[in-house]
């Protein structure tokens, strides 16, 4: 057999049907399901008198529209566009005898926060969702990605993607991190150098030492943000630290099936003379905190720089950059260090999971957030937070003076109450600055949880390990 | 699904590269359970001031773009959001065609499910469309999709590629899931060998 990548496994694993051109029907193990992509989907199967073909392997949760704040159960606390969709969510997951998690239940969350933590998200497995960080499941060393509206009505249809096959990257980070440097500096630094094209047509697995060397918090923080790169997805292969994590969840597999499962579970892995349609390699030792200046992903420096000039630039990155600094109010050679922020947002399925908030708690422990600053902390799920209050996490942000908020996507893109005000800047975890994306005319510097927790405490953005 | 075969239009220029699907629609605008209607809010925060009034500079806001048809756009046109809404905006506005050197992935099969033909071409193609699209409403350029041409206001043609089966699909209007159910002979036999293989599944 020749040998083959880990996608190339997952790939022949789950083709139902191939056409002549190579087209293929790829089998859906999972499919995610949140109430901002999928009325129209819905819609059509009624119109079409369809039925969802695996009511069993559909997973439906409300969480872009979810106000964060405590009462929220009541209507009122929505617009009623709002309602709407999370109405029409409840009613559709009912009529079609989906998995469902409503708002009032404690393991509703973020959708890709919420798969994994109850053993949806397993290795080997195919997941898709209408939301393009369906991405974070990759670090399961499952296939997973973002698909249109369109296609979730064709999955719910037939528990199939028309799909053609992707080429294979490897990104490479050899040795270790530095100290203070995390997984979301790791993916940022990545699209910093490839680009937020630089992934497009690819499926990326990312591999070595410090890859190995994650938890599955930091791997999915990582895969989470392929997208951002323009990868259809991202992979990480499954080991004993992916195989700790899922066991026992209440939807992993159980006895003689675990068995059997992990039997499968131990081939995932690509092949050592597999081949590459592109590699790309860091040095972890070379890897700084990273912050974002711009209005897109790949627009990341380390912490320690200075705010770039148009002219660093060519082709249209050139007006891009300088439309960029001129909606975040920036000046070319400002220190990084010297950028003022408004307000503070962890959270997000980029950095909403327990690791990430431990993170925080460790930098806010005895400190408070500056003057002036409001910092809003979001866990990414129901049990997040739970936990978090367990652990004493949550008495740590409230004593710094952080709002310690209910689970959703929050200001993640301000679809929900949490929003930033226009020129407001905030400091974020979440995985998108582009223009608007936090609230009209807000401005969003990315970047790690530590990273947003130190702009926290000094009102500025912040080398993290400065802080001591 | 409506057919595509041949267009005929007005092509506004959109040299920004990076233009993600928050610019194309943004999230406020997601609130909706309908697919209609978006069209009125395509690239809302470029096209409008905070007061709801045309911001006359923006391209599809002067005369000669009101009615384009066709978009020429910097690289990685649709990055961002998987949302379904930005083609369902640019078709409500009437554009049938977009012009770029490279698309996001998602955006990219998000437009042949709605019968928008992306269409990739090499950058110094794409700078001469640009250029084109840049005179304005007499330029009007052709579309042949069966000839996998796009053809200049001077007359100069260039070739695309195309994806054979999404051709077949957009030229007739077929609905993927419709072609879909046709296989599924293929889909509960796999589903029957799964059921052996990855019981857990
Ligand atoms: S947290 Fe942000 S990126 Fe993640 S699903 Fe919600 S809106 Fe999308």
């Amino acid at each position: 057999m020749s040998p083959k990548t880990l996608y190339d496994k997952i790939w022949d694993a789950h083709v139902a049907h191939e056409a002549e051109d190579g087209t293929c029907l790829l089998y859906i193990d999972r499919h995610l399901v949140h109430e901002v992509t999928s009325p129209q989907a819905f819609e059509g199967l009624r119109l079409a008198d369809r039925e969802v073909h695996s009511p069993d392997k559909t997973i439906a949760v409300p969480d872009h529209n979810v106000p964060t704040t405590p009462g929220r159960e009541d209507p009122a606390q929505m617009t009623e566009e709002s309602r709407i969709q999370v109405e029409a969510l409840d009613k559709n997951a009912r009529d079609f005898g989906i998995h469902y998690y409503p708002v009032n239940d404690i393991r509703q969350g973020i959708v890709h926060i919420v798969g994994p933590e109850q053993g949806w998200t397993l290795p080997g497995m195919t997941v898709v969702c209408g939301d393009s960080h369906t991405a974070t499941h990759g670090a399961f060393g499952a296939l997973a990605h973002g698909i249109g509206t369109s296609e979730v009505e064709h999955v719910l249809a037939t528990q199939t993607l028309i799909q053609k096959k992707s080429k294979n990257m490897k990104v490479e980070i050899t040795g270790k991190l530095k100290p203070g440097v995390t997984a979301k500096d790791i993916t940022l630094a990545v699209i910093g150098k490839t680009g937020t094209a630089g992934g497009t047509g690819y499926v990326i697995e990312y591999c070595g030492e410090a890859i190995r060397d994650l938890s599955m918090e930091g791997r999915m923080t990582v895969c989470n943000m392929a997208i951002e790169g323009g990868a259809r997805a991202g992979l990480i292969a499954p080991d004993e630290k992916t195989f700790e994590y899922i066991k026992g969840r209440p939807h992993a597999p159980k006895g003689g099936q675990w068995e059997q499962a992990m039997e499968w579970w131990k081939t995932l892995h690509s092949d050592d003379d597999a081949h590459w349609d592109k590699i790309v390699t860091l040095k972890g030792e070379e890897i700084e905190p990273v912050v974002t200046w711009g209005t897109s992903p790949e627009d990341v420096l380390p912490i320690t720089d200075v705010v770039p000039s148009p002219e660093d630039f060519t082709g249209g990155k050139v007006e891009a950059a300088k439309r960029a600094l001129d909606y975040m109010g920036l000046t070319p050679g400002q220190k990084l260090t010297d950028i003022k922020v408004d307000a503070v947002f962890v959270g997000s399925c980029t950095n909403g999971r327990i690791e990430d908030l431990r993170e925080v708690a460790k930098v806010l422990k005895g400190r408070k957030v500056a003057d002036g600053v409001r910092m809003m902390i979001v866990p990414g799920s129901g049990l997040v937070r739970e936990q978090a209050e367990e652990e004493g996490l949550a008495e740590i942000f409230q004593e710094a003076g952080a709002e310690w908020r209910l689970a959703g996507c929050s200001m993640c893109l301000a679809m929900n109450p949490d929003q930033l005000a226009p020129e407001e800047r905030c400091a974020s975890t979440s995985n998108r600055n582009f223009e608007g994306r936090q609230g009209y005319k807000g401005r969003t510097h990315l970047m790690s949880p530590a990273m947003a927790a130190a702009a926290a405490v000094t009102g500025h953005l912040t080398d993290v390990r400065e802080l001591t | 699904m409506e057919k595509f075969d041949k267009l005929s239009g007005i092509a506004a220029p959109m040299p920004l590269v990076n233009i993600d699907t928050d610019m194309i629609i943004p999230k406020v605008f997601l609130k909706t359970i309908k697919r209609s209607g978006l069209g009125v809010n395509l690239f809302d925060e470029m096209r409008y001031d905070r007061d709801g009034n045309e911001i006359p500079d923006f391209v599809l806001n002067k005369p000669a773009y009101r009615e384009a048809q066709i978009l020429v756009a910097g690289d990685n046109f649709g990055c961002g959001s998987s949302r379904e809404h930005a083609p369902w905006a640019l078709a409500d506005f009437g554009i049938k065609a977009v012009i770029s050197t490279s698309f996001a992935d998602i955006f990219f099969n998000n437009c042949f499910k709605n019968g928008i033909l992306p269409i990739v071409l090499p950058q110094e193609q794409v700078d001469a469309l640009m250029k084109d699209a840049e005179k304005g409403a007499n330029a009007r350029m052709e579309i042949d999709l069966e000839a996998q041409t796009v053809t200049s206001s001077d007359g100069d043609v260039f070739h695309f590629e195309v994806d054979p089966h999404r051709k077949h699909c957009l030229l007739n209007g077929l609905d993927d899931i419709g072609l879909t159910l046709e296989k599924s002979a293929s889909i509960d036999a796999f589903e029957k060998k799964m059921a052996l293989e990855r019981p857990w599944v």
